[in-house]
């Protein structure tokens, strides 16, 4: 499992669920302690509309327009939930499931209307992605990661992913005290000048970025699932931020390697002879980390741990 | 094509499905208001996409069984029983841990999509499973439906609708105000349970039409449509199960002279139109009315506080005060009244006087607490009210320009 | 008495001094939906006084203090803290909002909760050092909760999470500090604690308004009243301002005669 083959066909995948899993888990530890846990659902969902109009507009498949229509559409359906949740004065909740189905259904259709049969663009594969087919096919073992001439044919996601992570993680280090500051207390930090509004959005912002670039590798069920259940786990292990977030890492983490582990080789030790989805696999395996969390966590209930007391 | 589609001359089973999307679409509007009103609308997607690894699961077992692992009944039962699943782990994380609501809808919608996908896959790699279709159940497709589907279809619609009717009464109030609901000797927990329930029972019959996907949003649209047309729950439930309706019949009969067309997404698409109209033109709630009014009313604020200035000699602090002023032509634009200004700030004042009066008597306590600024004086006292104010406050005003 | 003396004769005629005041709001006019909450209200706090914001519930009280600082955004009127706009004099404010306006199960200490106060010093990623670990420290010895430091906010009690705000107010070592309710819901240790820290700070030259309910306790712990029901009643000592009448006139038919008798200075 650890000579060349697994270079060429594990290595790549399993750093690209990783780094999606990561990228995404950061920014959901503050949804999750805003209630904003569903605002990953709804950016999710219209990463499909953003992907099919950029395609339209230009005819090709390409990362950059995609990547850009994408936010697009994340701005739009972040702009649409507001408008709905103030001028209409809707429950948030609400005001997204309006968004994010009417897009959905938007982009599906738009999708089925045009000719998408020369290049590889459909609903299931926006869902699941395909992480599976990120394979680094020149490699020829642990050398290779020396080997430039083999370096440059890796797939364009990892990299890619390496700077959305990247990117990331300076956000959350840059913002880090107006982020807890406004999520803790919204009207203390406006009172010292903080621009909430802004800090939100930007947040939101950042999510999309992370949705986006993920979505293309892993599909957006995964993108769901590192937002919510990394974070919502390791929320049940700790009362302080910093390992709190430190924990949505480990768990992001594990799940990604354990989730495509299980989708590559489960199976076969089940003595069936093909392997699974590994994105649908990455988020059963997240789910399980929350259960076990919200079973054993120290610190799974409210008001304190009571193991302290 | 399109008008015999929508007016049912497609056929037996194009009929049927339209009918049975239309009845869902109903019990949908309806079911979701409760929802809706008790805030808990996204809770129906977790119930949604938890149905997909009792899909997968129920069409292993049936094809385990021997049997051909398609039939809608089974599929259903087994999608039904995932859901309910989900709802226990939604119960379990917000109750026994700290977690709120949404990140459990948010978890369970996730994670048991994942399963279910990882299901689909083992799924396409079975001989059985090459044509299982099961991904119909994502989008929704009334193509190729046998004609035994479309009974269950139009049957599965009218029996959710009948229950929605039966239990219209308690859901409605438990919605409306559930202490009050409690009080009155209603089991809240018990019509939650219910309600939960109805959900359930249409996102199973939904399934097949609208796909697990977007059922949520025949079960939210509906309901927030609603809400901008009437303020009260009745009003809203008729309003919501119209809309559900008429897109559920509208969508099944396009998609029946389109079948490359998934179903769902082309209701979702009516719906979001009746939303998106009811949002922009609604009479008191639309946006246009909102802003409209907005805009008058901060009108009428600036005018008054700028009349109280001027009939006090005061200094006039905002510029978009003066300016209102000034073009309603009270004022000149060195912030001196006009003649007419004169009269109207005189008028704002003696108001003002006798508000003031009115709230340092006692026998007016209960028309004080009408005070806020701007309500004439007139429209909560009678005429002999305010000549007592008048005789109170005393000799006639002298007023400074 | 003409109309124009009665339209401002419970006022401080402070108008024309505005720019000394270390709080000074004009024409301020907040309004949820259509109907105004806050309506014209004209507000000047002398330097190194201590007022109480007082009136009825939905009376305005907290809505004039969070429009002040521009946490929610008003219809009209405006705002300025020694002679300057609060935007640019937000160092000069400490502000401690109700308490239960945030979500004590958020996961974080006690300490950190009043190194909050320490942001604009720190900024986005000013080094945290000795010395300031020390002066948050030191403000919540004043409040006395040094022992809680390191406890989870989740653990506190009312009284225990009013003294953290506090404290958290200290830390911004302002001029002027502005509170919302600061004793709603807290235990009577908490209350002389409370006030005793207050009181200190307006020996020390500081000014202090805080939205207040206890009507009995107004007179032992303020020395400015500001009535306030949507518009302003009245404003100034307690002896001018502080009357049975004007308190009628706040509360209209929601206080007993005798209670306002009681209360009321002078009566």
């Amino acid at each position: 499992m650890m000579g060349e083959e697994f270079v060429a066909l594990s290595l790549t995948p399993m750093l690209i669920g990783i780094l999606a899993a990561i990228a995404c888990a950061l920014p959901g530890n503050f949804l999750l302690l805003r209630r904003q846990a569903l605002i990953g659902d709804a950016i999710s969902h219209v990463v499909l509309p953003g992907i099919v109009v950029a395609f339209l507009i230009t005819g090709v498949v390409a990362a950059v327009p995609m990547m850009l229509g994408a936010a697009g559409a994340a701005v739009v359906a972040v702009l649409m939930i507001e408008a709905i949740r103030r001028l209409g004065k809707i429950e948030p909740g609400a005001a997204m499931g309006v968004t994010f189905t009417a897009m959905f259904a938007g982009g599906v259709l738009l999708l089925e209307q045009s000719d998408t049969s020369t290049v590889h663009l459909d609903v299931e594969h926006a869902l699941f992605g395909n992480l599976e087919s990120l394979i680094w096919l020149d490699a020829t073992g642990w050398d290779s990661l020396l080997d430039s001439e083999a370096l440059a044919y890796l797939p364009v996601e990892l990299p890619r992913l390496l700077i959305v992570l990247i990117a990331m993680c300076v956000f959350t280090w840059v913002f880090w005290r107006p982020l807890k500051l406004s999520t803790f207390d919204e009207g203390f930090a406006q009172s010292m000048g903080i621009r909430t509004g802004a800090l939100g959005f930007a947040l939101v912002m950042v999510a999309a970025l992370a949705a986006v670039a993920a979505f293309d590798a892993v599909g957006s069920i995964i993108v769901i699932a590192m937002f919510i259940c990394p974070p919502a786990a390791a929320r049940l292990m700790t009362n302080a931020l910093g390992v709190q977030v430190a924990w949505s890492v480990v768990f992001a983490t594990l799940s990604a390697v354990l989730g495509y582990v299980f989708a590559g080789y489960g199976p076969l030790w089940l003595g069936a002879d093909n392997a699974v989805s590994a994105a649908g696999m990455i988020a059963a395996v997240s789910g399980l980390i929350l259960c076990a969390a919200a079973v054993f966590g120290p610190h799974r209930l409210r008001g304190g741990a009571p193991s302290e007391i | 094509m399109l008008w015999h589609a929508l007016t049912l001359q497609l056929g037996y089973n194009a009929t049927l499905v339209t009918l049975g999307a239309m009845l869902l679409g109903i019990a949908a509007g309806v079911t979701g208001t409760f929802l809706f009103l008790r805030k808990r609308a996204l809770v129906s997607d977790a119930i949604s996409h938890a149905t997909l690894p009792g899909v997968g699961i129920a069409f292993i077992i049936m094809v385990a069984l021997g049997g051909d692992g398609r039939s809608l009944i089974g599929l259903m039962l087994g999608s039904a029983a995932s859901a309910w699943l989900g709802l226990l782990c939604i119960g379990f994380l917000t109750r026994r841990t700290r977690l709120a609501e949404d990140a459990a809808i948010g978890a369970v919608l996730s994670v048991f999509f994942g399963i279910g996908i990882v299901f689909l896959t083992f799924i396409q790699t079975m001989s059985e499973g090459r044509q299982a279709g099961l991904e119909g159940f994502l989008l929704g497709s009334t193509a190729g439906m046998l004609f035994s589907d479309t009974v269950i279809i139009a049957v599965g619609g009218a029996l959710v609708l009948l229950a929605v009717i039966a239990f219209r009464r308690p859901l409605s109030a438990v919605a409306f105000d559930p202490e009050f609901a409690a009080s009155r000797g209603l089991n809240v927990a018990r019509l939650d349970l219910i309600m939960m329930g109805l959900v359930m029972a249409i996102t199973v019959v939904g399934l097949k039409i609208v796909g697990l996907i977007l059922i949520v949003a025949l079960l939210i649209i509906p309901a927030v449509t609603a809400r901008f047309w009437s303020e009260r729950v009745t009003g809203v439930l008729w309003v919501a199960g119209i809309v559900g309706g008429l897109a559920g019949y509208t969508g099944a009969a396009v998609s029946a002279i389109a079948p490359a067309l998934p179903t769902g997404p082309v209701i979702v698409l009516f719906l979001f139109a009746m939303f998106a109209l009811s949002l922009l033109f609604a009479p008191a709630r639309g946006v246009l009315a909102a802003v409209l009014k907005h805009l008058s009313f901060q009108r009428r604020v600036h005018i008054r506080q700028g009349l109280l200035a001027l009939a006090q000699g005061q200094p006039i602090y905002e510029k978009l005060t003066l300016r209102l002023l000034q073009r309603a032509g009270l004022a000149r634009a060195d912030g001196v009244a006009t003649q007419d200004g004169k009269a109207r700030a005189a008028k704002a004042l003696r108001d003002e006087t006798r508000w003031q009066m009115a709230r340092s008597r006692e026998e007016f306590a209960l028309a004080a607490t009408f005070y806020d600024g701007l309500t004439e004086i007139e429209s909560v006292l009678t005429g002999d009210q305010i000549h007592e104010l008048d005789r109170l406050i005393g000799a006639p005003k002298a007023v400074h320009s | 008495m003409t109309a124009i003396e009665l339209a401002t004769s419970n006022g401080t005629h402070m108008a024309e001094t505005a720019n000394d005041a270390a709080l000074a709001i004009r024409g301020m006019t907040v309004s949820y939906g259509q109907k105004p909450a806050v309506f014209s209200v004209d507000m000047t706090v002398p330097v190194g006084s201590m007022t109480a914001i007082i009136g009825p519930n939905g009376a305005g009280k907290s809505t004039l203090l969070k429009a002040a600082l521009g946490v929610i955004k008003p219809l009209a009127g405006t705002a300025h803290v020694f002679g300057q706009p609060v935007s640019t004099s937000r160092e000069r404010i400490a502000y401690v909002p109700q308490r239960a306006s945030v979500d004590w199960d958020f996961p974080t200490r006690v300490i950190d909760v009043v190194l909050m106060g320490l942001y604009r010093e720190l900024g986005l990623l000013g080094r945290l050092r000795g010395a300031h670990k020390a002066k948050a420290m030191d403000c919540l010895e004043r409040v006395g909760m040094q022992d809680f430091a390191t406890r989870q906010i989740g653990q506190l009690s009312g009284g225990q999470q009013q003294r953290v705000f506090l404290s958290r107010a200290l830390a911004q070592n302002a001029d002027l500090y502005l509170l919302d309710e600061p004793f709603a819901g807290v235990d009577a240790a908490t209350e002389k604690a409370i006030i005793d820290v207050l009181q200190t700070l307006q020996s020390s030259g500081k000014t202090v308004v805080a939205v207040h309910h206890d009507l009995s306790t107004v007179c032992d712990y303020f020395d400015r009243v500001f009535l306030i029901n949507t518009t302003r009643v009245a404003e100034g000592s307690i002896k001018d301002a502080f009357t049975p009448q004007t308190l009628q006139e706040a509360y209209g038919g929601r206080l007993a005669t005798g209670q306002l008798g009681q209360t009321a200075l002078g009566a």
